[in-house]
């Protein structure tokens, strides 16, 4: 167990490395990508424009450029090249956001995925298993930042319903009641996608699981069905569930709501990203890819370790 | 032979019924019983006739463009009129006052239907472009990044798997560390920086060169993200396949790789892979929309579908037409292709486990 922990962090580690060598490369080989002149700004002489070249290494080669930037991102002074600010303290300003969106959306995902999933296997075939699964359909074929685009139009800025606040975040420590407020659409809108994807994958788990033989056994010996259903069926169909939510909540946390953000102007995290990516900001891109990597690499360890403990035939190794 | 009716009938008389008819039971290929069950799927097949008739529809973007509505995608109509029953109606309104209100003006003219002689049909947007054919060619431009890019990833997700899984060893090694590099990337801000970086002067390495703009561009990129996507699974399915004995028989024979690889094993995953497309080629449509919404993906005044949901965005109170109507033409077409890719799923193998992850 410990050697298992050890050499998937091993593993994470390079894993980080990799991604943001990748990253660096990208943008490196960008033609026009030069950020000296932007930085000297419009007055600037060609002294200046070596001078800042000198500054942030680049002129030297590529790779130990990339050092540079490593070192001073992990030691917190890597600065934008555009606005000049912090990259690792604009990250932080915007972890309360995406960390508010993102916990909760999960939350409400979790919740009804399961909810809409044992539902629709419990009635399979009858209509609310058909009405749930079209709707479930319908919802993971929606572009998110559609969906978002148009509840915001019909619920906080069209007059006759606009019971909500129109968009950016309240921090939870100032006002939590609108800082519920204007998240309620973001959460809901977000977790839209993966109700109906979590509904579907549960709905066939169980359905699986219906048919094992000590299912059958549990039903002969006279238990209770909804006793069968939650501690042997479910508790069963909701390992792969386990997963699949370790993976989501990660990708979501590092960059998957960037749609969601945007449309709703939360600031978080993934926002910064995007603004980034539009001025060809290198700096707060390498900032966010890493602390992105960061996420998804650590929860699919502690995914692997969640379902070694969760099913005890499976060792970790 | 006649059958007795009024023997009991068992399966031997079925099959004797049968046998009547045909002179002998034929062997039937899996891909025929696939089809007869995918037949009696009607459900299935109306969403596959929906998807089809999106796709002719969107081809039809050229004459619809000239002889309907007679203007281009990208020709603005600012500051003209046009004819709805006998009276000039302004394609984008002035401002000013209008019977002692004052108007800010700018709006553009909302979905007209047939009332313009097909003109405007679905509306104009704030530079008096007409919205239908801008739909039309924006549907063209989204299936042809969505389909191209299916296309480009299932086959290099195919290639990849073969060779990890016929090979192991070394090969194996080195294919899954790469899916495992792709699948740590955040897939959407790695599309977005790829997207971004290759649209401001294109791509020009290695003898390749590929101009901004161009729609190449978020076809490579989506079907670079997606790859791990698609090529694990099937890897897996490669590595079970490979140990089963019909496949031992091909290499004592003296089958070469490429023979194994090709009329062994890729047959018997062909069923996974023509699920995995249709459900990736509406994944990619998804991916390519939001890619175009955030500015990263086909480069305006290229129309798509996600750049007309970004256009119209800024104008959701005045104009809402311009974001919804796109954003159903996504959402019907993306439908199709997962109700499709379902019931194709269950006539090809009932008790398969192929699932699109996200």
């Amino acid at each position: 167990m410990v050697t298992f922990i050890i050499r998937r962090l091993i593993g994470a580690f390079l894993v980080l490395v990799a991604v943001s060598f990748i990253t660096y490369l990208i943008f490196v080989k960008i033609p026009g990508g030069d950020p000296a002149p932007r930085i000297a700004g419009r007055t600037a002489t060609d002294a200046n424009i070596a001078d800042i070249r000198q500054k942030l290494h680049l002129n030297d080669p590529f790779y130990s450029q990339y050092w540079a930037m490593m070192q001073s991102l992990f030691s917190g002074s890597l600065k934008s090249y555009s606005s000049q600010l912090n990259v690792v303290s604009e990250i932080k300003r915007g972890i309360p956001a995406t960390f508010s969106l993102c916990i909760g959306a999960g939350i409400i995902w979790l919740g009804f995925g399961i909810l809409v999933g044992v539902i629709s296997a419990v009635t399979a075939g009858r209509w609310s298993d058909r009405v749930i699964t079209v709707l479930a359909l319908i919802g993971i074929s929606m572009p998110v930042f559609w969906l978002g685009l148009i509840v915001r139009y019909l619920f906080a800025e069209q007059h006759p319903f606009s019971w909500f606040p129109d968009g950016e975040y309240v921090a939870l420590t100032s006002n939590p009641w609108q800082w519920f407020l204007h998240l309620l659409m973001p959460w809901l809108v977000l977790a839209v996608l993966f109700i109906g994807f979590y509904g579907r994958v549960l709905r066939s788990n169980i359905l699986d699981t219906i048919n094992e033989d000590y299912v059958r056994t549990a039903k002969a010996k006279g238990l209770p069905p909804r006793r069968v259903l939650v501690k042997h069926v479910l508790r069963n169909s909701l390992i792969p569930i386990v997963t699949l939510f370790g993976l989501d909540f990660a990708a979501v946390i590092g960059g998957s709501a960037i749609l969601t953000e945007t449309v709703f102007d939360l600031k978080g995290v993934g926002q910064y990203a995007a603004d980034s990516v539009q001025s060809l900001d290198l700096p707060p891109i390498m900032g966010v890819t890493i602390y992105a990597t960061f996420f998804i690499v650590i929860f699919s360890v502690v995914v692997d370790l969640l379902y070694a403990w969760l099913d005890p035939r499976i060792r970790p190794t | 032979m006649a059958t007795d009716s009024t023997t009991e009938f068992t399966l031997d008389t079925a099959a004797e019924l049968a046998g009547e008819e045909h002179g002998a039971i034929e062997g039937k290929s899996p891909w025929l019983l696939a089809w007869r069950r995918l037949r009696r799927n009607y459900i299935s097949l109306g969403f596959l006739f929906l998807f089809v008739v999106i796709v002719v529809l969107c081809s039809l973007a050229g004459p619809y463009a000239r002889d309907i509505a007679k203007t281009g995608p990208n020709d603005n109509h600012l500051g003209e009129t046009f004819v709805r029953g006998g009276k000039n109606v302004n394609v984008v309104s002035k401002g000013g006052f209008v019977g002692g209100q004052f108007h800010a003006g700018g709006v553009p003219v909302g979905p007209q239907l047939w009332h313009a002689g097909g003109r405007y049909v679905f509306g104009a947007d704030n530079q008096g472009r007409d919205v239908a054919v801008r739909l039309l060619y924006g549907g063209l431009n989204s299936l042809k990044v969505g389909i191209g890019s299916a296309v480009i990833c299932t086959l290099l997700a195919l290639v990849f798997a073969l060779l990890a899984g016929y090979y192991g060893g070394w090969a194996d090694w080195i294919i899954s560390r790469f899916f495992d590099l792709i699948w740590a990337f955040p897939v959407l801000l790695l599309a977005i920086a790829l997207g971004t970086a290759l649209s401001i002067n294109g791509f020009h390495h290695f003898g390749i060169s590929i101009q901004s703009g161009s729609l190449w561009i978020p076809t490579l990129v989506i079907s670079y993200v997606l790859i791990p996507y698609v090529g694990r699974p099937l890897r897996g399915q490669i590595l079970s396949l490979r140990e089963k004995e019909f496949v031992e028989a091909a290499v004592a024979q003296g089958a070469s790789p490429l023979r194994v690889m090709f009329s062994e094993l890729l047959p018997n995953i062909a069923s996974s892979v023509l699920v995995f497309f249709t459900l990736i080629v509406a994944n990619n449509i998804l991916t390519e929309a939001g890619l175009s919404f955030l500015g990263a993906g086909v480069q305006p005044p290229n129309p798509s579908w996600g750049t007309l949901i970004a256009d119209g965005q800024s104008r959701i109170v005045t104009a809402p037409w311009l974001a919804i109507i796109p954003g159903i033409a996504i959402v019907l077409t993306v439908l199709s292709l997962n109700i499709f890719g379902d019931g194709l799923r269950d006539a090809l193998d009932p008790r398969a486990k192929v699932r699109m992850e996200r």
